[in-house]
């Protein structure tokens, strides 16, 4: 294992620092480091440079298995180091879907062999996402993968009776049940977020009110009978105020939001592009602004990708049938840079907890969003925070090309990537590729 | 302009130059020989991915009198269609040199997305696209309005025009409600709640459940059909109940304007709607609309392939 | 920029054209005037109010457009069409004549005739120009001419009628002029 001494940067609190790296390790931070190791490491200058924590993302379909030909472990991790991220969580709809230990464990390992970033498998929450019988969730907790998290994200855990098991289920292992909130009969057939947008373009409504009403029922439910509820990629203001009073009232209730619900709106739609289709729907000015105020307070703890990652055939087409989704791990830190940190709603020390320390607590990912101090696992992201760039679809490391970003002047570069103490990415490029992607 | 997508497109000029243009098409409908050389040697396509007999002869019947090349193209009972096999027709009608595509699509935004795509190079036009527009329906209406209620010439301005039934759901609705409006009629949407997008108060048009209150007012009554299915969806409780609030009736005919009209783009639901004897009554003029079509299905097939592909168009 | 023809110019001319016709058709009886729009038009309601103040009667007065029945319109943006007003009667039968400002290549003329397929059998069709500028490239003549006009091909010629323009008067414009 390589030793490395970082110089030049800062802290995310704006200390002048340097790292000092072994072993896979953070070894010391100092403005100068003073132990005799550092004489001898690689030095890696990143003048005006920010380090911080390496991100974690809590809502990643990687896709593998059953559908490799859009993305596989190796190229989300890939996608996932190129953006900062030193661990990712896979959600369960594959194919088959992963709700047994045999499925879990599976995806862990190709994670770790792969050796970009930690590979945690989020286990399906009922067999099959159908959202009837619960899955083997002790089994895959029990499992080498060790998941915590569960989830039928893509389905709604609609069932109130179902959902109500599973919160109580998961309470003895510490889990937590991840929800994606839609209500299925309210948005049967729907397509976009309903509102003056949809009644133009004729695109049948995703009304609010079906996310609303499910985050509603959830974390009255989760106070209920006790447990820990998380809410995926929340869209709307109604939401927000809805996890802000559950959170006043105590109840053990998370929230994260996507960069692109962040920034883009339903106006996208008007184009007809399908890059722009995505589950829960985009939504309104409103909504953004709303979103960005409870990332910013704390309602909302986490930014999250929902990188969902689509053949070009499954966009390629009428926006009726396309497929739902947007990739987002290689483009997250910017968009969470320019909405909320370049517009002086969160600082650095923010950023830092809403995509790493925040996410690592929720998921119980011990290794990953520790602070920057001696002893800790060396998983850190350097961003150079005045740099900036243009996205570009067809030079992302996802296997996938669809990005609702494409073409957009974003700030922020990273700069390089550190998992386990080694560099996957140095001066902005892959530091090594991987066989087979 | 290159293609006819969605009224939303069109200037005030280009609406009126299309009238304009469809009026003087309507003297060849009534010439002993209905034949112009206009569009010899061009290729048009009609791609009908969704069954409507009655537009596609329209715009077939259009492109023939002006010598035009057509070929049909449909997918018989097709739901949506998978992408993919879109984009391949493209391509296909692309390698067959076509110079225009006259698209039916049972999804909202497909003629936008053919004219965006790179896969074709040729003319799109909107036949109807899901639940979205049909530019060429709220034109014909536009024009049979012009012809009973405005000397045959200039725009709507004074008029006002209700129109009932399935907004939701209308693409006629949506198309009518932004071209009547912008050649200054009033509109009058009335429908139950439940058949009314969320959002339609962004829309340049009054809305009213109260259908009786609204006939003494209008000039022209446009009735949507209303599908049986929707019942099942909960947007009323029985097509009876529907007709009761909702359907133009003898009674209603006698609360009109003496000289207000009754239109519907068909294809009727005899009975929901509209009673087989408003549709049959002297002021119905949907045998008319349907004459109409041709005319201005003509004048947009002149106005977009008859000038050169390169040169700016001055009319639209 | 040079004056080819005077407002007096041209009422003389249109007055001769007028007998000629009645001369050559024997009266007025048979003849329908149908003008190319624009400015054909107004010349033909103007040939149409000389005919009737000699011969003490109406005649039917039309517009023919052909911009429809047009050889050159793939080569130009989109043109609006003009308004074509066959007079009740129709034109079947009748001994039509069509009235354009300028006779140049002919191919207006082709697609008059081509026009007129579609709307009757005129026993003859004749033709009246108020100017022929030569360089005919089909095989067309005019009946009745107001001036013959020699032009190079560079140049043009401008027909200005008091309806459309406040003034009667014809221009020829060589290349350059302003
Ligand atoms: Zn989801």
């Amino acid at each position: 294992m390589g030793t490395y001494l970082l110089t030049g940067g800062n802290l995310a609190d704006g200390a002048a620092t340097q790292i000092y790296i072994a072993d896979g390790v953070i070894v010391e931070v100092a403005p100068k480091i003073l132990h005799p190791g550092a004489a001898i490491a690689t030095e890696i200058k990143v003048d005006g440079c920010i380090l911080l924590p390496g991100f974690v993302d809590l809502h990643t379909h990687l896709r593998e298995p059953g559908r490799e030909d859009s993305e596989t472990i190796a190229s989300g991790s890939r996608a996932a180091a190129k953006g900062g991220f030193t661990a990712v969580s896979a959600m369960a709809n594959t194919f088959p879907v992963a709700d047994t230990a045999g499925v879990v464990e599976q995806v862990y390992r190709l994670g770790q062999a792969t050796g970009l970033c930690d590979v945690f498998p989020i286990g399906a929450v009922t067999q099959g996402l159908a959202g009837k019988q619960l899955a083997e969730l002790g089994a895959m907790a029990d499992s080498v993968a060790r998941v915590r998290v569960f989830s039928d994200d893509g389905e709604c855990v609609f069932d109130p009776m179902v959902m109500r098991r599973a919160l109580e289920y998961v309470k003895q292992f510490g889990g937590v049940i991840a929800q994606h909130a839609q209500e299925p009969r309210l948005t049967q057939g729907a397509q976009m977020n309903e509102g003056i947008i949809s009644s133009r373009l004729g695109l049948k409504g995703w009304p609010a009110v079906a996310e609303e009403a499910i985050i509603a029922r959830d974390v009255l439910l989760a106070d209920h009978v006790q447990s820990r509820v998380h809410i995926c990629h929340l869209t709307t203001a109604g939401g927000v105020d809805i996890v802000r009073w559950a959170k006043a009232r105590g109840i053990a209730v998370t929230a994260e939001v996507t960069p692109h619900h962040l920034l883009l709106t339903d106006e996208r739609a008007i184009s007809y592009d399908p890059v722009f289709k995505v589950n829960p729907p985009l939504r309104t000015h409103s909504d953004v602004m709303a979103l960005r105020e409870g990332l910013a307070d704390g309602t909302i703890d986490i930014v999250a990708t929902d990188h969902a990652p689509h053949p070009a055939e499954s966009k390629e087409c009428e926006w009726q049938a396309a497929s739902f989704g947007m990739i987002g791990l290689e483009t997250a830190f910017s968009i969470v840079q320019a909405t909320m940190v370049d517009t002086s709603l969160m600082s650095w020390s923010d950023l830092a907890d809403r995509m790493s320390n925040a996410p690592a607590r929720i998921a119980g990912y011990a290794d990953h969003g520790q602070p920057l101090d001696a002893g800790s696992s060396a998983h850190l992201t350097v961003i150079n925070p005045t740099a900036s760039w243009r996205v570009d679809r067809d030079l992302v490391a996802s296997r996938s090309r669809n990005t609702p970003f494409h073409g957009m002047e974003l700030p922020g570069r990273i700069v390089a990537t550190f998992f386990r103490g080694e560099p996957t990415v140095l001066n902005g490029a892959l530091v090594r590729t991987v066989e087979g992607v | 302009m290159r293609h006819l997508l969605s009224i939303a497109d069109l200037s005030y000029v280009d609406a009126l130059s299309i009238l304009d243009t469809a009026q003087e098409m309507a003297r060849v409908s009534d010439a002993p020989v209905k034949k112009l050389p206009t569009l010899r040697g061009r290729t048009i396509v009609n791609l009908f991915l969704e069954d409507s007999t009655r537009t596609r002869i329209s715009f077939e019947a259009a492109a023939k009198r002006l010598s035009a090349d057509v070929i049909n193209f449909s997918a018989k009972g097709s739901s949506v269609s998978k992408g993919e096999s879109l984009k391949d027709t493209a391509q296909t009608l692309q390698a067959m040199g076509a110079d225009a595509v006259i698209i039916r699509h049972p999804a909202s935004g497909a003629a936008q997305w053919l004219a965006d795509s790179a896969w074709m190079s040729g003319s799109v036009i909107n036949a109807g696209d899901g639940t979205h527009e049909h530019p060429t329906q709220a034109l014909l209406d536009a024009f049979t309005i012009r012809k009973h209620l405005s000397a045959n010439s200039g725009d709507l301005r004074g008029l006002s025009v209700a129109i009932v039934g399935d907004i939701l759901h209308s693409r006629v609705a949506r198309s009518n409600v932004l071209l009547l409006s912008m050649l200054g009629a009033q509109v009058i949407i009335v429908a139950p709640p439940t058949l009314l997008p969320v959002g339609v108060e962004s829309w340049p048009a009054q809305v009213s459940y109260d259908f009786d209150s609204v006939l003494p007012l209008v000039d022209a009554v446009m009735m949507l059909r209303v599908q049986q299915e929707r019942m099942s969806d909960y947007f009323f409780p029985t097509p009876r109940e529907y007709s009761h609030y909702f359907g133009l009736n003898r009674d209603r005919l006698g609360f009109m304007k003496k000289t207000a009209i009754v239109m519907h783009p068909g294809p009727m639901n005899r009975g929901l709607e509209i009673t087989a004897e408003c549709a049959d009554s002297a002021r119905s003029v949907i045998v008319e609309q349907v004459t109409n079509g041709v005319s201005v299905r003509m004048a947009v097939l002149y106005l977009l392939l008859a000038g050169s592909p390169t040169s700016p168009g001055v009319a639209i | 920029m040079s004056i080819a023809m005077s407002a007096v110019d041209i009422s003389r001319a249109l007055t001769r054209i007028s007998h000629e016709i009645l001369e050559r058709n024997n009266g007025c009886e048979s003849i329908v005037l149908l003008g190319i729009p624009t400015r054909g038009a107004h010349l033909a309601q103007r040939i149409g109010a000389n005919i009737a103040t000699i011969e003490g009667r109406e005649i039917p007065v039309g517009t023919l457009d052909i911009t429809l029945h047009r050889d050159d319109l793939r080569m130009r943006p989109p043109r609006a069409l003009m308004s074509t007003m066959i007079p009740v009667d129709g034109i079947q039968g009748r001994d039509l004549i069509l009235i354009d400002d300028v006779l140049f290549s002919g191919r207006t003329i082709r697609a008059a005739l081509d026009a007129l397929g579609e709307i009757g059998r005129p026993r003859s069709v004749q033709l009246a120009v108020l100017v022929d500028r030569g360089h005919r490239e089909l095989p067309i003549r005019a009946d009745y001419v107001g001036k013959n006009l020699p032009t190079s091909r560079q140049q043009s010629v401008k027909v200005h009628v008091t309806e459309i323009d406040g003034v009667d008067e014809v221009l020829i414009e060589s290349q350059g002029d302003l």
